[in-house]
Order: structure tokens, then C-alpha cells, then sequence
């Protein structure tokens, strides 16, 4: 009876002391398909730290931001590690919502990273966030069309040569549309693209004292440009149209050239899902010769919010998930095509990769040309390339967005749209203390 | 004449009615015929009706990454769980308010209903750090709370409604025949009440089971329902509209079995009082 009661005492102590050991990590996430293949491989770091478990919370984007902000502010305390963008990473640090990534270990090589990611998430010299992948924008066109229109898309196009080359691919009666762009309202949708179309002609948000600039010529000309390229050469209903809505018009071949994220080369040239997968070809994002191009920078990162109380293990989570054993190991189980792209140098120096992805070099000289410390062709008080990394940028940027996409359905004119995006963006800096 | 213009008035009105059923029930329809599609399919244009080529991958896609049976689970804990407690707690006061009105009934009845117009993220932090304090963050318990307190005001009305419905001199006689007010409610009132009940608990588990604001704010991976699981298969970058579709049938196909049988109860509970 005795030794009964020892083994059974032994076994609860047993239990209870394993127990205390295991860590359950939190961790949320968006439904992108680099961070389902990592879900998917996560097996492979809890075999190796078997007293850790992982728990995923995977929502949409929006989703996501909303209640992720809600439990950073709150802290909560629901997530012990966070996907967040770029946006998001200098804001939330100086709040100190997020905690130093200090604890990468010896192996992690943090000099990999590429600068302009690394800068983006780096605040007074420490690290707060780890990227997962990163991605600019970049041109993809149809070759096969440019080639019957005998045109030539140069590395390096400028905007004057987008605009006849889209004009000339145009096909109405085909249902082949020159370009495609975004329209649909957001800071983080058409806003993404106008603000970094916008540093190509020498716009910008805001000067040195934080006073709005739509009523500039740059942001004129920029606006007229675009609402002028899309009336003749894009698509119909173009101001509902996102990321999705363009890969799935550029993928079924009615459009000649997109503008938009880098991540979407390797959609466009997946002959499983793309009908035009052998005929597009890749060039840098327009500029004016102005010294900015019109190509952004975005990183999806993990970072860990201060209220976690299992900070060890979330950094030894974030430390694989980001290491350069995590994109050999991805390269193994699914094919180089398949690795996280935009993080680190070496990945660009493997020749098994540039075989595999003929995007690239492409996509690291975009990534390179993006400067989120200095965007614009001014001088500007902020930083972010397509974004102003301000918690009020959100609203304003959504706010703007919505007067712009409402020009592209036609609903006002483009001085309209300017003259609403000047009025509300000074009545709501004014509120929030910048413009005194 | 008469017989065919009433005739040619009951066809103009069977088909008016057949097209505005179709309109409404085609999106669900769409999406389920797009959980059938390949990802390519899915978006070709122009869109196949029938003639794809019908496959299950997505169905198995959506079932190795997620835990349906835990999301499924947590969305009928969560839903049954919250229009019970509603109905224990808005049975008495709908009675109180139907056979014992005071001068005041009418003013809280229009105050219940217009917490309903408050704008849910208005009170979203409140909330959340009430939970945060109380440990009811990501739990079952929590949700079931919330969408008891959210849904209270429509089962109240629903409730007091039908309840106007019934004689009062039955629950007076049945007093005078020395029943107590437990007596009253329980072996009285309740019988009688059951259909106007059953609508308002089938009404409640709907809408309970579609609620997307508080489940998704307030959940995380222990208690999520199947609006987070559907939730965790859109994406911003990249179409996964069949696997998307595929998730959403899944989620959708429990509560509308349920509506399709329940639905004479359904309409029955939603036109109740409307014509006297």
C-alpha cells in the first residue's frame, strides 16, 4: 500500500514538474502562405525543444491588427509572439509594447539581414522584431503582349514610358486592360500604392512641420497621373480592386502590366494557378528621374509583446523561424521557390535560389532601392516608405484613401479628392498636437 | 376572368418569390459550389456553374490545418450556452413586463432595445479589461457571458411579445385555483409559451452562432468558434478563395441544417404579434 502511494505520489510530482517545464507559446498570425508552410514546419522546432508547445491564432489581416492592438494596449496578455508589419514595429517600441530581441543566440547572424529590412525594425540600435519574410513592389507585365505591340519594358521604366506602354496594350474589346492598379480605400491598399507613387514625383505626406502636402503641384500631377492612366488603360471597376482582385485579373491574362507587391512573382509564375505563368517578365517600379522610385517596403515580422511571460522560449521560436537554417529547411521540405524571400543577403547569393526564382535579383534590388529612413525626394519628419509611421496614420491614411478611391469611381475630381484629403489630414494633425 | 387573372396573379407572385429566394440564397450556393473548384478555377472568367471539374482537396486542405471539431464545439457551447441563460433570465422579466406592466415597462423595453444600437466596438476595451482582470479572456464561460448580455434584449422582446399573446384571465384562473407564481410560470404560462420559446431559442442560436465581433475579439485559440475558423482562411495576399469556401461551408452547413427544419418555427417566432 505504501509503495502505492509512493509511485502515485511519484507520478503527480513527476507530472506536476513537467508541468512547470512545458511553455505553451501563443501565437498569432496571418493566413499568408509563407506562414501556413511555417505552421506546417513547426514540428521540426518542437521535436528539437520538446518543452515547448505552440498554440496558433490565425486570422485575416485587419482581424488581426484590430486584436493584436487591443491586447498589446490592454496588454492582455493573450499572445506570447505577434505577426506584425513594419508599420507597427517603431510605434509599438517606443511605447515599449514590445520587448528587445536580445536573446537570438551566437548562430542567428543578425548582419544577414538585409539593412533596409533591418533598419525598419531597429529602434536606438536594438532589434524589436524578427522579419519572417519581406517584400517592395515591382512591375510584372506580359511579355507576349509588349512583344505584339512592339514594346520594350526597360529594367529601370519611368512613368511617361508606363503610361504609352499601358495606353498601347489596351484592348477594351479583348477585355485586356494595360495596367492594373489598386483602387480599394485603405492606408495599407491604394494608400500603399499612391504614397510610394507619390515619393516618384516628388510628393510627400508632410513637410518639416508636419503641415499636410496635398495642395502641392507633386501631389497634383501624381493623382492626375494615376486617375488619368486608370480611366484609359485599367480595368473596369477599378476602385474596389485590392491585391487579390488584381492577381486574379493579371492570372486569367486581362492585364498587360501590375504594379503591386514582389511576393505576388511567385503567384503570377505558378503555372498551377496562372494562365500567363510563362509569359511575364519583371521590372523595377517607374520612377520620374527624380532619384525615387515608386516601389515600397514591407516586412512581415514576429515580435514578442511586453506582457509575455515566456520570453526565453519566444525568442528561441522566433530565432528558428528566422534563421538561415529555417530557409534551408523550407528549401528542403518544398522547393527553394517556396522560401520566405526579402530577409536575408545570403538567400540572394544561393544559386539554387536565383535558378528557382527568376524574380530575384529583381526583388532585391527593389528591396534595396526603398530607404524607409529617408523616403521621399524632400526632407520628411517621418519615416516608412508607403506608410507614416504615426499611431494616427491609420485612420488619416484610410480617410485619404477613401477621397481618392471615390475620384477613381468617378464620384469627384481629382482637385476634390486633394482639397478633401488637405482639409481632413490638417484637422486631424492639428488635433492630435502636431501642426500647433 | 376573375379565376385567371387571380390565376396569372398567384403564378406572377410564385415566381417573384422563387427569384428573390434564389438572389438570397445564391451566394451560399456560389460558395458552396466554389469549395468544389480548384484555386485556378475559382477565379477563372468566366465562372464554371457545374461544369468543373469537382474535387475534395480543399475539404481536406481546411481538415489537416484545422481543428473543426474544437471551433465546432466551442460555437454550439457557445451558442446554445448563451441563449439558455438569455431564456433563464428573460423569461421572468417578460412576464413581469406582459401580465404585470408598470408605468415604466414601455420606457425599459425601448432602453433594452436601444443598447442594441450602440456601436459593439464602442465598449470593446471596457470589456476586454474586465476580462483581462477576471481570467475570462479565451474562454467559453466569457463568450457565453457577452452574447447572453447582447442577445438579452431580443429575447426579452421576443418573449414579452408572445407573451402579450396569452389570456390573462387563463394565468388569473389558474391563481385562483391556488397556484403559486413558480407554479404559474412553470405548469401556465411555459406550455402555453413553448412554440413563441422555441422560435426565440432557434432565432438566438443563429444569430449567436453568426456573431463575429465579441467571438473574435475576445478568443483566441482555446475557445475560438467557426467565425474565427473561417476568420483564419482569408487572406490579404494571395487567392484561396476554394479553401476560403471550403471553410465557410463548413462553418455554415450546421446552422443552416437547423434553419431549413426549424424554419415554420422561425417565421412563425419572426411575424408573431405582427398582425393581430
Amino acid at each position: 500500500m505504501k509503495c502505492g502511494l509512493s509511485l502515485i505520489g511519484a507520478a503527480v510530482a513527476a507530472f506536476l514538474g513537467a508541468s512547470a517545464q512545458a511553455e505553451t507559446l501563443s501565437i498569432a498570425t496571418v493566413n499568408n502562405g509563407d506562414m501556413i508552410r511555417m505552421q506546417k514546419l513547426a514540428g521540426h522546432f518542437t521535436k528539437a525543444h520538446p518543452d515547448i508547445t505552440l498554440n496558433w491564432v490565425t486570422l485575416e489581416e485587419n482581424v488581426l491588427r484590430q486584436r493584436v492592438t487591443t491586447d498589446i494596449a490592454t496588454k492582455g496578455g493573450q499572445y506570447d509572439i505577434l505577426t506584425i508589419g513594419t508599420y507597427e514595429v517603431p510605434i509599438w517600441s517606443k511605447q515599449k509594447w514590445l520587448m528587445p530581441l536580445d536573446k537570438l543566440g551566437s548562430n542567428y547572424d543578425a548582419d544577414d539581414l538585409l539593412p533596409s529590412i533591418r533598419s525598419g525594425l531597429t529602434i536606438d540600435g536594438t532589434l524589436y522584431a524578427a522579419p519572417f519574410y519581406g517584400e517592395s513592389s515591382m512591375i510584372m507585365y506580359r511579355k507576349d503582349l509588349f512583344e505584339k505591340a512592339g514594346l520594350t519594358m526597360p529594367e529601370a521604366p519611368t512613368w511617361t514610358f508606363i503610361a504609352d506602354a499601358a495606353r498601347k496594350l489596351t484592348d477594351k474589346k479583348a477585355e485586356v486592360y494595360g495596367i492594373c492598379l489598386r483602387g480599394k480605400a485603405g492606408w495599407g491598399e491604394n494608400m500603399a500604392f499612391l504614397s510610394a507613387m507619390a515619393n516618384s514625383f516628388g510628393a510627400r505626406w508632410f513637410d518639416m512641420s508636419w503641415k499636410p502636402q496635398f495642395n502641392t503641384d507633386a501631389w497634383k500631377k501624381t493623382l492626375t497621373t494615376y486617375l488619368g492612366l486608370m480611366k484609359d488603360a485599367g480595368p473596369p471597376g477599378a476602385s474596389s480592386n485590392g491585391f487579390n482582385e488584381n492577381l486574379a485579373l493579371f492570372q486569367t491574362g486581362k492585364c498587360g502590366m501590375w504594379i503591386d507587391a514582389t511576393v505576388a512573382a511567385s503567384f503570377v509564375s505558378d503555372p498551377a494557378q496562372s494562365k500567363v505563368a510563362d509569359k511575364v517578365g519583371y521590372a523595377l517600379a517607374p520612377d520620374n528621374g527624380l532619384g525615387k522610385r515608386s516601389n515600397w517596403l514591407w516586412a512581415w515580422t514576429l515580435a514578442i509583446p511586453a506582457s509575455s511571460k515566456k520570453a526565453e522560449a519566444a525568442q528561441s521560436f522566433i530565432a528558428w523561424a528566422t534563421s538561415k537554417d529555417y530557409l534551408d529547411l523550407v528549401a528542403r521540405e518544398e522547393g527553394w521557390a517556396h522560401v520566405p524571400p526579402g530577409t536575408r543577403s545570403s538567400l540572394y547569393a544561393n544559386a539554387d535560389y536565383r535558378a528557382s526564382a527568376p524574380f530575384a535579383d529583381l526583388t532585391l534590388k527593389s528591396i534595396q532601392a526603398a530607404d524607409p529612413t529617408r523616403p521621399t525626394v524632400e526632407e520628411v519628419p517621418y519615416t516608412g516608405v508607403q506608410f507614416v509611421a504615426i499611431p494616427e496614420f491609420q485612420g488619416i491614411g484610410t480617410a485619404v484613401g477613401q477621397a481618392f478611391s471615390a475620384a477613381l469611381a468617378g464620384q469627384m475630381t481629382a482637385d476634390q479628392a486633394l482639397q478633401s484629403a488637405q482639409a481632413l489630414t490638417t484637422r486631424e494633425m492639428t488635433k492630435a498636437g502636431y501642426i500647433k | 376572368m376573375a379565376r385567371a387573372t387571380t390565376a396569372s396573379r398567384k403564378l406572377g407572385l410564385t415566381l417573384l418569390a422563387w427569384t428573390i429566394g434564389i438572389v438570397i440564397f445564391f451566394p451560399i450556393l456560389w460558395t458552396a459550389l466554389t469549395s468544389f473548384k480548384t484555386e485556378a478555377e475559382a477565379i477563372a472568367s468566366p465562372p464554371s456553374f457545374i461544369a468543373f471539374q469537382w474535387t475534395l482537396e480543399n475539404y481536406a486542405e481546411v481538415q489537416s490545418r484545422s481543428d473543426y471539431a474544437l471551433h465546432f464545439m466551442n460555437s454550439v457551447i457557445i451558442s446554445l450556452g448563451s441563449t439558455l441563460v438569455g431564456l433563464l433570465i428573460a423569461v421572468p422579466a417578460a412576464w413581469s413586463m406582459a401580465f404585470v406592466p408598470s408605468r415604466r415597462t414601455k420606457d425599459v423595453l425601448m432602453w433594452m432595445l436601444s443598447t442594441k444600437m450602440l456601436p459593439p466596438v464602442g465598449v470593446l476595451i471596457p470589456i476586454y479589461l474586465l476580462f483581462r482582470d477576471t481570467g475570462l479572456l479565451d474562454s467559453r464561460t466569457g463568450l457565453v457571458i457577452v452574447l447572453t448580455l447582447i442577445n438579452l434584449p431580443i429575447i426579452v422582446w421576443m418573449l414579452f411579445t408572445y407573451f402579450r399573446e396569452i389570456p390573462g384571465e387563463i394565468l388569473e384562473a389558474a391563481r385562483m385555483d391556488g397556484a403559486g407564481l413558480k407554479a404559474e410560470i412553470l405548469y401556465v404560462l411555459l406550455p402555453m409559451a413553448v412554440p413563441g420559446i422555441a422560435s426565440t431559442l432557434l432565432l438566438n442560436v443563429i444569430l449567436a452562432w453568426n456573431e463575429a465581433f465579441w467571438t473574435l475579439s475576445l478568443s483566441a485559440s482555446q475557445s475560438a468558434p467557426l467565425t474565427a475558423f473561417i476568420a483564419s482562411y482569408s487572406s490579404p495576399e494571395g487567392l484561396f478563395y476554394a479553401k476560403l469556401s471550403a471553410a465557410s461551408t463548413m462553418a455554415v452547413a450546421p446552422i443552416l441544417v437547423l434553419g431549413w427544419f426549424s424554419q415554420k418555427q422561425l417565421v412563425r417566432g419572426l411575424t408573431f404579434g405582427a398582425v393581430k
